[in-house]
């Protein structure tokens, strides 16, 4: 892992055209603003994670709710 | 072809109804062979089975039965992925958390399956971070759909 120490108002690029700049440090939370283009996608690590967890809670289905969705019409 | 589904025993399916999603869902990578079959005739719920594995199904919903202003760019990378030629061969399908009662389960409106129903080719498309489109959505919200 490459890296870098960056103060307040810093930036930098990765490739030609992503910048990640530090927009505030306050205490232990630091903002980060990106500008990339469009077909980048950009997400918290949190919100991948996430989605794998839920994907797996939705296998868990109890056969029973299946026959009464069924049978309800 | 006969396949093995988790809430449908044995079913048999054509070769050509098999939606291939290249990554697989998130957290579930290793399954890529995906069918459609419907719940009930005219429901907006369908299970989507795993071909290849028969434990791995899921009930999916039509969002937008759900959610009528459910809309969501999709980027050039993926149009590509998902080999699009027409916007309107694609379909979303959101993955339904089923609980018990029915009205407490939840929609994943912010990691969409988008299918391209032509080419058989699908994706699990996550969504820019937006307060309207959730993880879970809950499903009470709608107003006395599903019947």
């Amino acid at each position: 892992m490459l890296v870098l120490s960056r103060k307040l108002n810093e930036s930098i690029i990765i490739g030609e055209n992503i910048e990640v700049k530090v927009l505030s440090i306050e205490g232990d939370q630091v903002k980060l603003g990106i500008v990339a283009p469009k077909n980048i996608k950009v997400h918290r690590r949190e919100v991948y994670e996430s989605i794998q967890e839920q994907n797996k809670a939705a296998l868990n289905i109890d056969a029973n709710l299946i026959q009464k969705l069924t049978k309800k019409r | 072809m006969q396949i093995q589904t988790k809430f449908l025993g044995e079913v048999e399916i054509e070769e050509k109804e098999i939606i291939t999603l290249t990554n697989g869902l998130l957290g579930l990578e290793e399954y890529t062979k995906y069918v459609l079959l419907p719940l009930e005739k005219d429901s907006p719920l369908a299970f989507f089975q795993s071909v290849e594995e028969p434990q791995i199904g899921f009930v999916v919903a039509y969002p937008f039965a759900f959610k009528k202003d459910y809309a969501f760019d999709i980027g050039e990378d993926d149009k590509e992925e998902l080999q699009v030629e027409k916007a309107e061969d694609l379909i979303a399908y959101s993955i339904v958390t089923l609980k018990e009662p029915f009205e407490a389960s939840t929609l994943n409106l912010l990691a969409p399956i988008v299918i391209n129903s032509v080419k058989k080719c699908g994706k699990q498309i996550v969504l820019q971070d937006n307060e309207a489109f959730p993880l879970r959505f809950p499903i009470a919200e709608l107003k006395g759909s599903v019947k």
